[in-house]
Formats: C-alpha cells, structure tokens, sequence
C-alpha cells in the first residue's frame, strides 16, 4: 500500500494581520490561525489516492504546540497519523533548516509507518510566502520534484510513476516521473472535502505524535533553528501606500465620458507606450 | 547569537566574485524576467565592480547567449544539450551547482516564476546557502561587507523585509516578474561564450515531459501590458464579452477578481490578487470591482489605474488615477468603440477577435 505524507503548516490567517499605524509593528493579537490552504488540497489529493486505490496517509507539521489544533483538523478529514514536531532548537528556522528538519522526521515517519511513496507539500505559505520549502525537502530526502501540480492524472503503484499537470505561467506541462516524490499543490488541484462525522470522533480523540530534538539523536543542531538558518530579516517596514488623487471623469452620456477618459489616455501617452504612434 | 558573534564568523569570502543570472527560456525565447534580472544584475555588478554572468541552458539556445550579452552580460555559459531541451530539476540543477562550483559567483539571481523558484529551491539546498524569496528590491553593500540586500513583501504585501545572507555564498534570491528593468539591447556589446558539457545521460533522468500545452485559453497577466478586470460587478459571464472587446481593442487581456473567478464566470487564469496574479501593466482597467486589499496587492503596481465602479465611495478609487462613477455596462462599450474610432482614424489595424473566445467560463 502505498504511503503518502503531506506537509501542513499552520499559518496566521493574513487577511486578519493589520499594521499598528503608531509604531509600524503587525497586530497579530486575536489573528486566527488556520492550516494554509494550499496544505488541504494536498491532502486532499492524498485522500484521494487513498479513497481510490487504498493508501496510507500521514501528516506532519514542524510548528508551536497549537500547531496540534491543525493537526487534528486533518485527522478529521481523514488522515491516518499525525506527527507535531516542536522544539524552541527548531524555532526561527529559514526554508534551508525547515527543510531540513521535515526531511529528518519523515525518516523517521518511514521508521514507524514505512517506506514514503509520495509526499505532498502546498505550493507555499500564506506567512513565510517563499514556496522553497518543498524543492528543499525533496531534494533532502532525494526525491523526484513536481512543483506547481493542478491535476494528477495517474499514480501507478506497480510501475512507481506518478503523472501530472503542472501549471506554469505559459502553459500546462504534463510530466511524469518515478517515486518516492515530492509534489506541491495549486488550489486548482481538487476541491477540498468536509470532515466526516465517524473521523471527528477520531480527531476528538487523537493525540498526535509529538516529537522534539531529544527524538532526533542525531540530528546536526548547527543545521537547525536560527542557527542553521542562513538567512537573516535584517529590517522591516511599512511601504508607503501610495497616494493617488483620483481625477473624476465624468460627462453626461458614456460616449462623452467615453471621449473624456480617452482624452487623458492620450495626455498619459498610452498610444505611444503601446506603440501605436512613434 | 548577538550580532557581534555573527560578525566574528564571517568567513573571507574573497573567492567568491561576479553576479550570475539564470535566463529563462521556452523553446528558444528567453522570458522577459530574464533580461530584466540582467539589467538589475548590472547594478549590482558595476556598484561591486565584478562581472555580471548568464547562465543559458536548453538545446539549441546560443542565441540567448549572444542576446544576454547584448543585453549586458559580459560572460555566457552556455550549455546545450537535447536532454535540456525542457526545463526538469534534476539535469538543471547539476549543469548551475556545476557553473557556481567553477566560477564561484557571490550572487545568483533567477526570476520568481514556476521554473525559476523550483530551480532556486533545490540549487540553495544542494549547496546549502540562503535563498531569499521573490524579492522586489535588490542593493548592496559596498566592500567590505559586500552584503546583498534583499527586500521582499512580507504578509499579505502589507510590510517589506530586508533579507541578508552573511554566513553563506553565494547568496541567492528569486525575484519578480516586472519589477525591474532591462536594459535597453545593444547588439555590438562584446562578450564572452564558455560553453559548458552536459552530464547527465537520460538514462539518469527520471522526470518526462510528455506534452506542453499552451492552453488554449491560456493569457500571461504578468507579462500584459494592458489588463481590463472584471469583478463580481459583472453580474455574470456574459458581460465578460464586453470587456474581452475592450482588451482586444487596446491589445490587452482580461484580468478578473476573486469574486468573479469564485462565481465561476472566468477561469483563475485570469485572478489577480493575493491568490491571483501579481502584475504590473501600463494600463489596469478595474471593472466592477471594489477594490479589496487581496485585489489590490495583486495590481497597485500598474503604471495607470482606471477604475470604473457605480459606487463613487468605493474603495478602488484610492488605487486610481482616473475614476468613472457609472453603470459599467454602458461605459465599457462607449470606450471601446472611442477607441476603436481612434485607431481606426490612426490607420492602426484592429485584430479580428472572437470575443467570447478567451473568456469561457471556468
Ligand atoms: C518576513 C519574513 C520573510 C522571510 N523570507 C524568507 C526568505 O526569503 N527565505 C527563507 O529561506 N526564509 C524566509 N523566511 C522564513 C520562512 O518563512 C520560514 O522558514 C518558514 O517556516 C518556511 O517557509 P514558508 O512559510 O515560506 O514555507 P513555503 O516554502 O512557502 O511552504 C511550502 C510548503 O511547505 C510545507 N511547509 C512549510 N513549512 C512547514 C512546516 N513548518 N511544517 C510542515 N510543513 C511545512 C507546507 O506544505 C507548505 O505549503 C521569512 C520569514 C519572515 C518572517
Ligand atoms: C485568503 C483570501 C485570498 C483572496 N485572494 C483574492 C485575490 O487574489 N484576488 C481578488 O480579487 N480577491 C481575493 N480575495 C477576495 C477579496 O477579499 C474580495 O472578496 C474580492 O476581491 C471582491 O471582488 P469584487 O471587487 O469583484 O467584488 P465586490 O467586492 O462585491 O465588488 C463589486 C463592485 O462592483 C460594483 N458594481 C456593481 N454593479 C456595477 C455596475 N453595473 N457597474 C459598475 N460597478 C458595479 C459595486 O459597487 C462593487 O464595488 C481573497 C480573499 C481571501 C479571504
């Protein structure tokens, strides 16, 4: 059978964060925080595989003790086990040392519940925003990397590929490639499900695996946290909004508006920008 | 770690020297990023006093080696090969680990596209060094220290970031679509061509392109120059012709909200936002659409804004050089055909569209 992880993170819901205007800092006081979505179509996409062809289903989030509440919200969709990694070492890491640090448990993911066929990450966060983290655990853990996936046409256990759509800028790329993998998920990739009553039970119950640095022996602790970070937010700041004096076009029929507004195009040089006239 | 501490560690760096760009391409065209990553990386080269580098790889691609020198490269590695004829992780991550390896550059840039950012992800982590994400700004510090600033939008575009990379080379970064500017192409600058082997056969290479399709509805919001968007004020999909009328009498594309691209009367292909697409067009043309801040995000950098909402307290108005209170189902189709009249009066052609083509309901 084949077993799936998928990568979760529990973000502050970004819509809610607002700027203190007297000191420039984030309010995140009462910011709900949610599982990025991007995260739940891949496990979606996981529990689909799993509905159709039988598969084990395992999540995993590196994050604070409330991380846990996310956690609970995937086994409740249906998701086998659940893995909380949390450690103040683990904490103010970069992409670089949370790639690390994801690869590490899913080693030892596959020392308690086998070998890992697929693992599934979102395309990227709603906080952190950099997308890096999957190419980095795939390449980690040596897996094959299919980014941007909008569509999975086919997951063949006996022949160990995996094809799919990725969705880039130009285009629809369809590729295949071998397993283990690392796919990371577009929100065109399915609609998510609701949780089932049977599996809220087992979410109220579950208590997710919790590991910290004592569980990792061997892990290299200048790779981890802040100091295995290379990068450094050196400053933050608000940018100015921009404050633009809306000119009003008005007229009293749309072909006079029409005329006017077209006027100001004209004095904006757009026909020359697009090269209509020299 | 205090900053002293930091400080202590810094390692010398002295054999790492240059700026490297990775140029994207498609079938032979590089994509616009690319030229536009040289003419920042120029910036940082000439204020560094290093050469400024492209890496161009594909099958049948000198060309772009010779045309990112024109467009001020002074050196091009160039590495051919069918196995590189389309873009997987594997074969182009060993050909730019390889050139880092050699020339020891103390900056890479790539584009913040699809190609560009899972290349960056796995190339940082191979080496291990810091990659920092979509940036929007790029600076330096002068010698000694040499740092790369750079400046990322953080949450929701609501703050910016400064990003450093002290204890590692080369320091790395993606970086926008749009944002920077090329310089202007000059075919007689001279440049140097190093030509680079391939090494890995096929037999080694799992991933298979199998098929590549534009498609068929497929636009590029962030390449476009000129963006009519609709929102939930459409009411539906057909008003969506109006527009698609508009665009293609300006030769521009249709961008919608969230909102309509929700209701299912346009495809996420044409989301700008948060969700959607960041772009930065000449014109926006915002129909409908009330200006929330995830829409905004998405097209406040566009050069002119002109919004068109019934409601004159709408908030898009705030984004606006020009605004029209009004029923946008009269409006649009007076501007077109003002336009169109323009045009016409101009002796420019207008293209034969279909109009209800590219904007199918999703
Ligand atoms: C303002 C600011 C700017 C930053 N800029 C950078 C930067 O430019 N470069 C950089 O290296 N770091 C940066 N960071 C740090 C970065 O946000 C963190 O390392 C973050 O924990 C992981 O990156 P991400 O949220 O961007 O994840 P992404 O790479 O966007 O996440 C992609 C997917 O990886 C998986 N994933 C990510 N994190 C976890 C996790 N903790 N547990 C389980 N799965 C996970 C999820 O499936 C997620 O959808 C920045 C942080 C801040 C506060
Ligand atoms: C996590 C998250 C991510 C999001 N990402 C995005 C994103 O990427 N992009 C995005 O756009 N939104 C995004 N949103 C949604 C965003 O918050 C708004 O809900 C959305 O932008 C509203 O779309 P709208 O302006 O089209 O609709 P509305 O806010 O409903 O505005 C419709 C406007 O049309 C005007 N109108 C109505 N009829 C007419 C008429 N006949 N003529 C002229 N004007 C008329 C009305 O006055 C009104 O101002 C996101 C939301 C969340 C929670």
């Amino acid at each position: 059978m084949l077993h799936i992880v998928v990568c979760i993170k529990q973000v502050p819901d970004s819509r809610e964060i607002r700027i203190d205007p007297k000191n420039n800092t984030l309010i995140r006081q009462g910011v709900p925080s949610i599982v990025n979505f991007y995260d739940k179509h891949g496990l979606e996409e996981a529990l689909r595989i799993k509905d159709e062809q039988g598969a084990r289903v395992t999540v995993v989030t590196m994050g604070p003790p409330p991380a846990e509440k996310g956690l609970k919200e995937c086994i409740s969709l249906g998701a086998d086990e659940a893995v909380l990694v949390t450690d103040r070492g683990f904490g103010g890491a970069d992409t670089l040392a949370t790639s690390y640090v994801i690869g590490e448990t899913i080693k030892k993911v596959e020392e308690h519940w086998g070998t890992v066929d697929m693992v599934f990450c979102g395309k990227q966060t709603l906080d952190g925003d950099t997308g890096q983290v999957g190419p980095g655990v795939a390449c980690r853990l040596d897996l094959e990397q299919l980014t941007y996936v909008s569509k999975v046409v086919e997951v063949n256990e006996e022949k160990r590929t995996v094809m799919v759509h990725r969705l880039l800028e130009d285009g629809v790329e369809v590729v295949e490639t071998n397993m283990p993998v690392l796919l990371t998920a577009l929100k065109e990739l399915n609609a998510v499900r609701r949780a089932t009553l049977p599996n809220m039970l087992r979410a109220a119950r579950y208590k997710p695996t919790v590991w910290t640095t004592a569980d990792f022996p061997n892990i290299e602790r200048d790779k981890i946290g802040l100091k295995g970070s290379p990068t450094i937010v050196s400053r933050t700041w608000v940018p100015d909004i921009r404050k633009i004096n809306c000119t009003m076009i008005t007229g009293e029929t749309p072909e006079k508006i029409a005329e006017h507004i077209s006027d100001k195009l004209w004095e904006e040089d757009v026909p020359k920008k697009l090269g209509w006239t020299s | 770690m205090s900053a002293e501490e930091i400080e202590d560690q810094m390692p010398d760096w002295s054999a790492f020297r240059g700026v490297l760009i990775f140029i994207e391409q498609r079938g032979g065209i590089a994509k616009k990023v690319s030229w536009q990553l040289l003419g920042e990386g120029r910036k940082l080269a000439d204020k560094l006093e290093v050469p400024l580098m492209a890496v161009v790889m594909g099958d049948d691609v000198r060309h772009l080696a010779q045309e990112a020198i024109a467009y001020g490269a002074e050196q091009s590695y160039l590495c051919e090969a069918p196995e590189l004829k389309q873009y997987r992780t594997r074969p182009y991550s060993r050909v730019i680990l390889k050139i880092i390896e050699e020339v020891k550059p103390e900056i890479v840039l790539f584009g913040a596209t699809a190609t560009g950012r899972d290349l960056a992800g796995a190339v940082a982590t191979h080496l291990p060094t810091g990659l920092t994400a979509d940036t929007t700004e790029l600076d330096v510090e002068p010698h000694p220290s040499r740092l790369l600033l750079a400046s990322r939008p953080a949450f929701s575009e609501k703050m910016m970031a400064t990003i450093l990379c002290k204890k590692y080379r080369p320091q790395m970064a993606t970086a926008r679509a749009g944002v920077f500017e090329a310089i202007p192409k000059d075919e007689t600058r001279a440049g140097e061509i190093i030509h680079i082997e391939n090494e890995m056969n096929e037999s080694e290479i799992a991933a298979r392109v199998v098929d590549f399709f534009e498609e068929s509805h497929s636009i590029n919001l962030e390449e476009a120059e000129i963006i009519v968007a609709g929102g939930r004020g459409l009411g539906g999909a057909e008003p969506f012709a109006l527009l698609k009328d508009l665009a293609d009498v300006l030769g521009g594309v249709v961008g919608a909200s969230r909102a309509a691209v929700d209701a299912g009367w346009i495809k996420h292909e044409h989301q700008v936002g948060q969700t959607g697409f960041t772009v930065r067009p000449k014109l926006y043309i915002a129909v409908g659409i009330s200006g929330a801040v995830q829409h905004t995000v998405g097209m406040s950098g566009s050069e002119i804004v002109v919004a068109i909402n019934k409601d004159e307290s709408a908030p898009i108005f705030q984004f606006a050089q020009y605004g029209i209170v009004g029923d946008l189902m009269k409006i649009i189709p007076a501007i077109t055909e003002e336009i169109r009249k323009r045009k016409e009066f101009l002796g420019i052609q207008i293209p034969n569209t279909e109009s209800t083509e590219a904007i199918e309901s999703a």
